[in-house]
C-alpha cells in the first residue's frame, strides 16, 4: 500500500431513490487521501459533497464502485471516524466536558474503560483538548451558555477526542460570521498541526479551502465528479493575512472560475 | 408586568370571579337549586366533609392507579415506537385511530367485562392517558437532529447506545410535559367512569346528590374535583421543572 492510498474511492457513484424518483448524486468518482493529509472538497450546491462524506463514514453505501481504507475494503474492519457538521448539535443536558467526552463512551477501545477513567484519564484528555481551543474555562458550562463559535470549537473537540483515523467536516464554519470563522480556521490549523489527523473538509468558502487544505478538489454540478485537484503549497503555519496575498487571491479566483463557469453536467435520467 | 404583579393579578381575578358570583346570586335572588352561592358551597362541603372524604379517596386512588399503569404502558410504547422508523410509521395510524375514539364510550364495555366499580374507573383513567404520553415520548425520540444521529452513527454507536445517550434524555422534557396533561386526563377518565358505573367516588356522589336535588353538595363535589385536579397538575408541573429544567434553560 502506498502512502497516498490511505483512503481510496474507486469509481464510486451514488444514486438516491428508486424507479422514477431516482437522483444521480455522484458520477463514478475517484479520490484518494494520504495519511495525515488535509483535503478540501468544494463545488456548487447539491453536487454530492456531503454524499462523499457519508460514503467515507459508512453512513451510506455506494451504488457502484469500491472504497478502500488502509488498503482494505471499507467495512472489513472498523474505521474510527470523527464528524462535525454545520450545526454543533451538542447535547443540551450535558456540560461541554461531557459532550466532548461522549465518543469515549461509545468508541472502542475507550468505551471498555469509560467507567473507571471518566473522572481521571479521560477527563484530562478532554481538558487538554479544550485548553488547546481555548474553552477550558467553559468546560462545566452547558452548551446554551456558549456562543456559536465556542459551540463549534467544542464540536471540533468532540470530533477529535477519540483520535479518529479520519476527520470528516461538513461545512463546520458555515454558520459563523466572518471574524469568528477566521478565528476558527486558525484553531483548526493549530489542531491539525498538533495532531496531524487525516481531514476531509467540505466547504462553500474557497478562501477557507485554500487557507486550510493541502489539496483542494473541485467538483462539477450534480451529478458531481471531481474536475480539478489542486495542491496548495503555502507554508505553514499560515497567518490569516496570507489570504490577502496575490498568490493566494489568484488561487481562490482560479478555483472560483472553475465552479462558476463549469457547464451543468449531464442530467440524470429522471431530472 | 413583572412576574410578581402578574401573580397578584391572577389571584385577584380568581377572587373577584367568586365575589361576583356571590353578589349576582344575591342580587337576583337566584335559588340554590339552580346555582348555589360560593359560601353555600363551602358550607355544604364543611357539613358533608366526613361523607365526602371516602369518595374523594376513592377517586384519587382510581386516578393514581390508572395513571401509574398508563404511564408505564405509554412510556414503553413511546420508546418502542419512537426508536424505530418502521414501528413509528406502522403504529401511528392505529394509535391515531384509537385516540380518536371518545374514551367515555368504552366505559360501558369495561363495565360489561369487569362489572361496575373500581376496575372500570382505573381502566378508563389508564386508557385515556396513554396516548398523549406515547405521542410525546415517541416524538422526542424520533426527532433527534439528523446531524447528531449521523455523528453518533459515524462513531458506530449501536441503536441502543443512541437511544440511551441521546433519544431518552432528549425525550424527557416531552415526557414530563405529557405527564401534566396525562394526570388531568386520568382524572377526567376516572370521574366519568364513576359517574356512569360505580357506587363510590366523587362522580358517583355528585350523581346521587343531584338526583336528590342537593345542589350545594353537587357543587362542593365539583369543588373537591377542581382542587384535586389543580393540585395534581401543580405537582407534575413542579416535577417537570425539576427533572427537565435544562430544556427551559435553567441551571439544574
Ligand atoms: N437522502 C437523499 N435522498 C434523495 N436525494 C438526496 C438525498 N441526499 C441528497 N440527495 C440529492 O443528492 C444530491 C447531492 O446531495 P449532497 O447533500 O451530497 O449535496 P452537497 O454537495 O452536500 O450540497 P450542499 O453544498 O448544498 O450541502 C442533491 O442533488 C440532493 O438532491
Ligand atoms: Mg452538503
Amino acid at each position: 500500500m502506498s502512502r497516498s492510498d490511505y483512503v481510496k474511492l474507486e469509481g464510486v457513484g451514488v444514486t438516491y431513490g428508486l424507479g422514477p424518483d431516482q437522483t444521480e448524486a455522484l458520477c463514478p468518482t475517484d479520490l484518494s487521501l494520504s495519511e495525515g493529509d488535509f483535503v478540501a472538497l468544494v463545488g456548487p450546491s447539491g453536487c454530492g459533497k456531503s454524499t462523499i462524506l457519508k460514503l467515507v463514514s459508512e453512513l451510506l453505501k455506494p451504488t457502484q464502485g469500491n472504497i478502500f481504507f488502509g488498503g482494505r475494503e471499507l467495512g472489513a474492519r472498523p474505521v474510527r471516524v470523527g464528524m462535525a457538521f454545520q450545526s454543533a448539535s451538542l447535547l443540551p443536558w450535558m456540560s461541554i466536558r461531557d459532550n466532548v467526552m461522549l465518543p469515549l463512551k461509545i468508541v472502542p477501545p475507550f468505551k471498555s474503560d469509560y467507567r473507571s477513567k471518566r473522572g481521571g484519564e479521560y477527563r484530562d484528555r478532554v481538558d487538554a483538548l479544550l485548553e488547546q481551543v481555548g474553552l477550558l474555562d467553559f468546560a462545566d458550562k452547558n452548551p446554551w451558555q456558549l456562543s456559536g463559535g465556542m459551540m463549534q470549537r467544542a464540536n471540533l473537540c468532540r470530533a477529535l477526542v477519540h483520535d479518529p483515523d479520519l476527520l470528516l467536516l461538513d461545512e463546520p464554519f458555515g454558520a459563523l460570521d466572518q471574524f469568528t470563522r477566521e478565528e476558527l480556521w486558525q484553531t483548526m490549523q493549530d489542531l491539525w498541526l498538533a495532531r496531524k489527523p487525516t481531514v476531509l473538509l467540505v466547504t462553500h468558502d474557497l478562501r477557507e479551502a485554500a487557507y486550510l487544505a493541502n489539496r483542494v478538489c473541485v467538483m462539477s454540478p450534480r451529478p458531481g465528479r471531481i474536475i480539478e485537484d489542486r495542491a496548495v503549497t503555502f507554508e505553514r503555519p499560515r497567518p490569516i493575512d496570507a489570504t490577502f496575498e496575490p498568490a493566494f487571491v489568484k488561487l481562490v479566483q482560479e478555483l472560483r472560475s472553475q465552479i462558476v463557469h463549469t457547464p451543468t453536467g449531464k442530467r440524470s435520467s429522471a431530472a | 408586568m413583572s412576574p410578581r404583579t402578574q401573580k397578584f393579578a391572577s389571584a385577584g381575578l380568581i377572587v373577584s370571579v367568586f365575589v361576583l358570583w356571590e353578589l349576582i346570586c344575591l342580587a337576583f335572588g337566584i335559588s340554590e337549586l339552580i346555582l348555589p352561592r360560593p359560601t353555600q358551597i363551602v358550607g355544604a362541603f364543611l357539613e358533608y366533609a366526613p361523607a365526602i372524604r371516602p369518595h374523594a379517596w376513592q377517586t384519587l386512588y382510581t386516578t393514581m392507579v390508572g395513571f401509574f399503569f398508563g404511564v408505564l404502558i405509554g412510556l414503553s410504547l413511546g420508546v418502542l415506537i419512537g426508536s424505530s422508523k418502521l414501528a413509528y410509521d406502522t403504529c401511528y395510524p392505529l394509535l391515531v385511530g384509537i385516540s380518536s375514539i371518545p374514551k367515555v364510550a368504552v366505559v360501558p364495555i369495561f363495565v360489561l367485562w369487569f362489572g361496575a366499580g373500581t376496575v372500570p374507573a382505573i381502566l378508563t383513567a389508564m386508557i385515556i392517558c396513554i396516548f398523549p404520553i406515547v405521542v410525546n415520548v415517541s416524538t422526542g425520540i424520533a426527532t433527534v437532529e439528523p446531524e447528531l444521529e449521523d455523528v453518533m452513527r459515524s462513531l458506530k454507536a449501536s441503536k441502543w447506545e443512541i437511544l440511551w445517550n441521546v433519544g431518552l434524555p432528549r425525550s424527557l422534557p416531552y415526557f414530563f410535559a405529557s405527564l401534566k396533561v396525562a394526570i388531568t386526563l386520568s382524572f377526567v377518565g376516572s370521574v366519568i367512569a364513576e359517574t356512569v358505573a360505580s357506587n363510590k367516588g366523587v362522580g358517583n356522589m355528585m350523581l346521587i346528590a343531584s338526583s336528590s336535588f342537593n345542589v350545594p353538595l353537587v357543587f362542593s363535589g365539583l369543588m373537591v374535583l377542581a382542587t384535586m385536579g389543580i393540585s395534581l397538575y401543580a405537582i407534575f408541573a413542579f416535577v417537570e421543572r425539576r427533572m427537565a429544567g435544562w430544556a427551559m434553560r435553567k441551571d439544574l
